[in-house]
């Protein structure tokens, strides 16, 4: 495809005639520039059997081994997957799911057994699951304020106490409607994305195969990106350093069983820096996604993280999703360099090589075919 | 001369005002122009959509930062028009003159003079306002001005006041007491003509044309004038005439129209299947989901599809990009400079380079399927060499240019005022003169006396010569070689030397031209007191009024006549006639009469011209040479291999029109046959049209199709038929005027289109415009029209493309043109490299540019399927806002405007490359079509590869990346990338500036993000970039960079396998020729090949003698014509003033007067 032919500089056909009149005259000639005579020095690729063929070939060649490794790769990530949503009659969590009721105080909680056929080495992750859950709608995906969230104190005063105030946008931002106020006071996090934030308490217990169960150590931080985590989420400061003190004057969401400053005890995770809490805030693209919950570090020993053998999984179950037909599952995986398991791209990858390689093949023949004919291009003058 | 009393009638005072706008209207006028086009209001429309918050899907500023982006621009551009104009104004309003006020002279800027006042006007100064000419410092009040700025013409006209206010000379006493009333007509727009009467110390004069001064003419060679300020300002008839021009619009651009508006169907159609989608998902998902998403109060199922089909108009309303059209305009924009600059169309002689007086056409000039021709100053030089002559029977000149070598020149050094340059080879005529033979000498008076010709005498001896038309002039220097020198004139006489004899006669009357009388006779009394009428006028003209004395003389001279016509050249006949003193008194009494009149002034001169011009004695004929321009076969030969079709449309004789086709290569000897059409009455134009081809089908085929989407516009088209051999046909105008009856006219354009070649001859200004129009109207092809006469400016008006010569006769046909140059032969290269190379350009633009917006737009629409149709964008907002107008605006337009397939060479050499372009191949509806599936493929690739690769996944430290935001990072740069390798595809030419445009347009892309997405525009605007983070933080994963990689690779191959394939398989001549490039070196350019001088035998046709134009002229049918409002000129002879002349005198419903006591 590369030809390049610099055309040359071509005589100009007249012969230069100082403009009637002598020097006074204006003489008219353009300028002779390439650019204006548009003989700018150009690279003309073109469409040859020379170029085109190789490119396939060469194309093909590259992708099918990362292909290969990629899919190689994606197939070494190890996977668990356990749908807790309990609509079937015969799930742990049935009862918890039918009974549901936002008054519900007193969190439900069920228990499910599970088994690992394989040790996770390295860090494990443990994400939940979310189905049919439109974090991509419109009007949700727009409705909070980044503001507020950015820890700027106007956002969490009190709203209509005085035109002149509510006018300057001294009050969650109106995008956060309906979820912006409750009695005039304002709702600390706004909007519907803070309102419907995933609340179910997931724990995991190894079963130790001599009969105890033990607890598995779950880090709750480094879940969230740092961008997030440091510039885009802080805690509003105030004249108080008590976080509480803060949102004095603020009311929790709708859905909360706490305040956004009882999320967690360690002051550094809590209100709106609280991890659980950013991860949820970044909305997912597609309406089946998965979220970062805990992570499994990896014990000093030469151990894996978790071995094979059977869990529990304990759910306090928060979080309705049956009567818009989600799904709640929780994912342990373990990663590697390119992400998560997803053996899309490997195939792909694969595909798209012999295709190409295919492909490359039908030219060669076409043009050895056909291709000969126009060599001999007869162009008539 | 009381000024207050003149400012009391209320005319306009002598300001004027060009400009649009002043600096308090020029931005709610200005605005409120630009959205009068759809386009703007469309946007406008939207962004009043994007501000009510339940449908605004998009902020505000993704439509209003483009929309400003383009107001802008163009408010710019109008702010700079009209700044240039306010100064224009400004200068010419603030030029000095003197102006006679309370007895003495002041000076005083233009804009005050009022009418009525009397100014006095110095040499060299341009003319204030539209005056009367008082008087001047000239013998015989003689004011001689130049029109450049009228009419373009350079050669000085002259003006003379009437005698009774030229006695008032420079006597500012009497100037300041004049008293007179002028009555006249209202101001119009007529250069030509004036009418009114000067009433002054009761005595009533005639005024006419010749004793205006109108504003806009310089002053030469004439120290001072004074004059009285008739109209004033926007009175004037320059600025009645600085009229709006009929704006000429494209067929792309009719094709855009069309395309626009099924995009907005489209449009409509995903709007409304999104809403529809909406309306199920909202019933059976979304009023579940409405635990963690409640509506809106008020807000149900139906009222929220219905707002989501508003949102997604305001989503997907990028497939109609706000900036196609201000790109298109810089593209033609940019063409036209081109054309500007380029050195191969530049004339050195006259130092003209070729102009783009029109820049929004450009891209139409590589589609001519038609071009019609004017003869005279277009295929010819224009230039004049007396060449042969007949006298009293014998003809002189040589005998063709078989024994040129034989020939020495003859020596015209006995005579010291001869013209050096003039050359002429038959010794007889010579010695003829010298001997005194009577009817040469009359023959050379005649020529010497008869014309309209100005002489300058700056040296002894050294004369020269300003002739209206260059073939006067060459009458006129060859009688001078002759020895009959014009020498100079007054307005009533004459010095001629006569063989060395001063002579002076006195000049009674000038008959003047005009193309209905088609000849011009003075009356003059020699020094003896013989009253003699020279008339020399238009071959059949003059033999029908002929005495029947000199019949057979009369044979004599129509056979040279024919001869030299079959010769190609210009003839005239000459007659002369004794007058009787007492008749000759009668007749000037009635003269006067008549040229005093207001009503019918004309008629009546005619009949009075008519009466005297009668029983003449015929001297002879003349014959002038009219050189073919260089280059014009080869031109033509280039044109006709490239199939564009020419026909000659000329106002000459068949004959001649005949041997120009034959010599300049339209017509050749191995062509199978060449018509004539001559025929006078319908049905013999009819027969002869069909005799043609007798095995055609009775009734010509004409489709009807509709055009148009939703206008209910009926086209026809007339089918070429297929014929063997090549045929030529030539038309007469008299045959024309029947065949372009509404029921021949099909019949007509058939055969003609059949032939080759298609000459008509003998035809009127308004016949060339009608020509034009059906060929425009039936055959929906695109037509060029280029001329360089004030004859040709209503075909070129007509014509899609008007192309003006600026040659010998003025300016007109180039002021209405859309494009001009100096010389026939850079029409190949203005046609075959530029129309070619925008054609070529504006497609490739096109098809490029509705494919990213597409591609860009079609995204939207698959990802509703994943987000509840709820109307949110695939991609940030800014983007959004950006991606027109910053990320892509600068490579589509390097591609546009740098494009070239094969450069200039190669296309000359191939003249065939011009014919995809004429068949409208490279952007039509159905290539629209395939762009817009191209694009649909693109986009789901470009959608459904990340979306199948981000699906469920996470970073490579287990963290999020299936968020929405990196998702709409990933998408976006993709997309990018996937149309910048698609514009690396189509880009065959690439300049140092098209790198630079893309690899910039890249890098700025990346930069724009990483500084919008990063913390510290966040903190600062907290709102306006909630992006934060995600460029860095997805962009540094493997898997995001190989998805990317993945999904433009995926989007270019199956291009790059499908066109190889195309090019191996089905290879277009323009593949073929680049191939031949590359290997090729660049070919030499084409030696110019000197055609071999035919040798032009031609006589045999000759003989053929039809009739002619003044019988045409004369006949009912011409007449009935009734708009002719620009009946040109038919031969070259009178000033183009003249040229303008309506047929109908509109009469005068109102009087405006103006007095001066």
């Amino acid at each position: 495809m590369m030809a390049s032919s610099y055309s040359a500089k071509d005589e100009d056909g007249h012969i230069t005639v100082s403009g009637p009149g002598g020097g006074t005259l204006r003489n008219k000639k353009p300028e002779n520039t390439a650019f204006k005579q548009q003989r700018l020095p150009a690279w003309q690729p073109i469409l040859t059997a020379g170029t085109v063929l190789p490119a396939f070939f060469i194309i093909g060649l590259i992708f099918i081994p990362i292909g290969i490794g990629l899919y190689v790769t994606s197939n070494n990530i190890k996977e668990f997957e356990i749908d807790y949503t309990g609509d079937d009659t015969s799930s742990p969590c049935y009862n918890c799911a039918k009974n549901f009721s936002w008054n519900n105080t007193k969190s439900c909680t069920c228990t499910i057994p599970f088994q690992l056929d394989q040790p996770y080495e390295s860090n494990v992750f443990m994400y939940y699951g979310l189905s049919n859950f439109y974090q991509n709608h419109r009007r949700y995906v727009k409705s909070r304020d980044d503001s507020q969230l950015n820890g700027n104190i106007d956002s969490l005063k009190v709203g209509a106490s005085s035109p002149m105030a509510s006018r300057k946008k001294k009050k969650p931002s109106k995008e956060c409607e309906p979820y912006a106020s409750i009695d005039n006071k304002p709702i600390a996090p706004c909007g519907a994305i803070a309102n419907s934030m995933f609340n179910d308490t997931l724990k995991l217990f190894y079963n130790d195969p001599n009969g105890t169960s033990v607890p598995i150590p779950l880090t709750s931080t480094g879940i969230a990106w740092w961008t997030d985590k440091h510039v885009k989420f802080r805690n509003p400061v105030g004249t108080n350093s008590n976080l509480t003190a803060v949102f004095q004057g603020t009311v929790k969401p709708v859905n909360w069983h706490r305040p956004v400053y009882e999320l967690d005890t360690d002051p550094e995770n809590n209100g709106f820096i609280n991890e659980d809490f950013i991860v949820w805030m970044r909305t997912a693209a597609l309406p089946t996604f998965r979220k970062l919950y805990r992570i499994i570090q990896k014990k000093n020993n030469m151990a894996p993280t978790l071995p094979r053998g059977n869990y529990t999984l304990v759910v306090d179950y928060n979080y309705p999703v049956r009567s818009f037909e989600g799904r709640k599952r929780m994912i342990l995986s373990t990663i590697s360099w390119m992400g998560g398991k997803n053996p899309f791209l490997g195939i792909a990858y694969i595909t798209v090589g012999s295709v190409c390689f295919f492909l490359g093949v039908v030219l060669l023949v076409i043009h050895h075919k056909y291709g000969n004919r126009n060599n001999s291009a007869n162009i008539s003058n | 001369n009381d000024r207050s009393f003149n400012l009391s009638h209320g005319y306009a005072n002598n300001a004027i005002r060009t400009s649009k706008y002043s600096i308090f209207t020029f931005l709610p006028l200005n605005l409120f122009e630009q959205f009068r086009r759809l386009a703007n209001a469309y946007f406008l429309f939207l962004l009043i959509l994007q501000l009510i918050p339940q449908i605004s899907s998009l902020s505000w500023f993704t439509t209003a930062v483009p929309l400003v982006f383009v107001l802008s621009i163009s408010a710019v551009k109008d702010a700079n028009d009209d700044i240039n104009r306010h100064k224009c104004d400004r200068q010419v309003n603030n030029r000095k003159v003197d102006v006679l006020m309370d007895g003495q002279l002041k000076n005083e800027k233009w804009m005050n003079v009022q009418v009525g006042d009397i100014v006095k006007l110095e040499n060299n100064e341009f003319v204030t306002a539209d005056l009367l000419l008082l008087s001047s410092s000239e013998p015989l009040n003689l004011v001689y001005v130049e029109t450049a700025e009228l009419d373009g013409e350079t050669n000085l006209k002259v003006k003379q006041a009437l005698t009774a206010t030229g006695e008032l000379e420079d006597n500012i006493e009497a100037l300041a007491a004049f008293n007179g009333e002028v009555r006249c007509e209202p101001p119009n727009n007529r250069l030509d003509k004036f009418k009114g009467t000067l009433t002054m110390n009761d005595d009533i004069y005639a005024l006419d044309n010749d004793k205006m001064l109108l504003r806009g003419c310089t002053l030469r060679n004439t120290e001072w004038c004074f004059g009285l300020v008739i109209f004033g300002g926007p009175d004037t008839k320059l600025m009645q005439n600085s009229g709006k021009s009929v704006f000429k619009r494209t067929s792309i651009d009719h094709l855009m129209n069309i395309l626009v508006l099924c995009i907005f169907g489209f449009l409509g159609f995903m709007c409304a299947i999104m809403a529809i989608l909406n309306a199920f998902w909202e019933a059976s998902e979304g009023s579940l989901f409405t635990v963690f998403l409640p509506r809106e109060a008020g807000i149900d199922a139906h009222l929220s599809s219905f707002l989501t089909f508003w949102s997604y108009v305001i989503i997907l309303n990028t497939v109609v990009p706000i900036s196609l059209y201000v790109s298109m305009e810089v593209i033609r924009l940019g063409n036209s400079f081109f054309i500007n600059w380029d050195r191969k169309m530049y004339y050195p002689k006259n130092d003209t380079p070729a102009q783009a007086r029109t820049t929004t056409l450009s891209e139409e000039l590589g589609q001519i399927k038609y071009i019609f021709s004017d003869k005279t100053g277009t295929l010819t030089q224009n230039i004049m060499t007396f060449n042969k002559c007949s006298i009293n029977g014998k003809a002189y000149g040589e005998q063709l240019c078989l024994r040129k070598q034989m020939i020495t020149l003859v020596d015209f050094s006995w005579n010291n005022l001869a013209d050096p340059k003039f050359s002429f080879h038959d010794h007889s005529l010579v010695e003829m003169v010298r001997s005194g033979n009577p009817e040469t000498q009359e023959f050379f008076r005649l020529l010497s006396l008869c014309h309209t010709v100005m002489p300058e005498e700056k040296k002894e001896g050294e004369l020269n010569y300003q002739a209206q038309s260059p073939d006067e002039g060459a009458l006129v220097t060859a009688a001078r070689n002759f020895g009959f020198v014009f020498r100079s004139r007054t307005p009533e006489t004459i010095t001629v030397i006569e063989m060395g004899k001063q002579v002076i006669y006195k000049l009674l009357a000038v008959l003047d031209f005009n193309n209905v009388r088609k000849r011009m006779s003075v009356i003059v009394r020699g020094p003896e007191g013989k009253l003699t009428l020279y008339c020399k006028g238009a071959d059949t003209i003059i033999l029908e009024r002929l005495d029947p004395s000199c019949n057979k003389l009369m044979k004599l001279t129509t056979n040279h006549l024919n001869e030299y016509a079959g010769d190609g050249l210009r003839t005239l006949a000459l007659a002369y006639k004794d007058l009787d003193e007492s008749y000759m008194k009668d007749w000037t009494q009635r003269h006067h009469e008549a040229s005093i009149a207001m009503e019918e002034r004309e008629e009546k001169l005619d009949e009075l011209y008519e009466e005297i011009e009668k029983d003449m004695m015929l001297l002879g004929a003349t014959a002038v040479e009219d050189k073919l321009q260089d280059g014009v076969p080869q031109t033509i030969e280039q044109l006709a291999k490239a199939d564009i079709k020419i026909w000659v449309l000329t106002g000459d004789k068949q004959e001649t029109a005949e041997n120009i086709g034959y010599s300049c290569n339209m017509l050749r000897e191995e062509m199978k046959d060449v018509f004539f059409v001559s025929a006078n009455t319908a049905e013999g134009v009819k027969e002869e049209l069909l005799k043609m081809c007798p095995e055609a089908a009775e009734e010509p085929s004409v489709t009807t199709s509709r055009g148009g989407l939703f206008w209910v516009e009926k086209m026809e088209t007339v089918q070429d038929e297929k014929v063997d051999g090549e045929y030529g046909l030539i038309i007469n105008g008299h045959s024309l005027a029947f065949a372009l009856e509404k029921n021949l006219r099909l019949e007509l354009l058939r055969t003609a289109c059949m032939c080759q070649t298609v000459i008509c001859c003998r035809v009127t200004p308004l016949q060339k415009a009608q020509v034009v129009q059906l060929v425009k109207k039936y055959k929906q092809a695109v037509t060029l029209a280029i001329g360089d006469g004030a004859n040709d400016v209503s075909m070129i008006k007509a014509a899609h493309i008007g192309v003006g010569i600026s040659g010998q006769e003025g300016m007109q046909a180039v002021l209405s043109s859309d494009f001009s140059f100096a010389q026939f032969r850079y029409l190949q290269r203005l046609l075959l490299v530029h129309g070619r190379w925008s054609y070529i350009r504006m497609c490739k633009f096109l098809g490029y540019f509705f494919y990213k917006n597409f591609t860009f737009t079609l995204m939207h629409f698959w990802y509703a399927f994943f987000c509840g149709f709820s109307a949110q964008t695939v991609y940030d907002e800014w983007f959004i806002t950006f991606y027109n107008t910053i990320y892509t605006a600068l490579p589509v337009l390097g591609l546009s405007l740098f494009e070239q397939d094969v450069n200039d060479r190669w296309s000359l050499q191939h003249p065939q490359l011009y014919t995809p372009g004429q068949k409208n191949q490279y952007f039509n509806k159905k290539a629209f079509v395939r762009c817009v599936m191209h694009s649909c493929y693109s986009s789901l690739i470009l959608f459904f590869i990340p979306w199948a690769s981000m699906h469920d996944t996470v970073r490579d430290d287990g963290k999020d990346i299936a968020d929405y935001q990196s998702f709409a990072l990933l998408a976006q740069t993709c997309l990018l990338i996937v149309v910048f390798a698609q514009l690396f595809l189509d880009t065959y030419y690439w300049t140092a500036i098209n790198q630079l445009f893309v690899w910039a347009s890249i890098a700025v892309y990346f930069a724009i993000t990483f500084t919008m997405y990063s913390s510290g525009m966040f903190l600062i605007f907290t709102s306006a970039f909630p992006f934060t983070g995600t460029a860095r933080n997805s962009l540094n994963q493997p898997n995001v960079w190989l998805t990317i990689f993945l999904s433009s690779l995926l989007c270019v191959l199956p291009v790059v396998a499908f066109r190889f394939i195309l090019i191996q398989l089905r290879p277009t001549i323009n593949d073929e020729v680049r191939a031949k490039a590359r290997k090729e070196a660049l070919p030499a350019p084409a030696p110019r090949r000197t055609l071999k001088k035919r040798i032009t035998r031609r006589s045999g046709y000759a003989f053929s003698h039809s009739q002619g134009y003044g019988a045409l002229v004369m006949s009912q049918k011409f007449l009935l014509k009734g708009h002719m409002r620009r009946l040109a000129l038919f031969d070259h002879r009178d000033s183009p003033m003249v040229q303008n002349q309506p047929q109908h005198y509109r009469t005068i419903t109102e009087e405006s007067e103006s007095q001066s006591p």
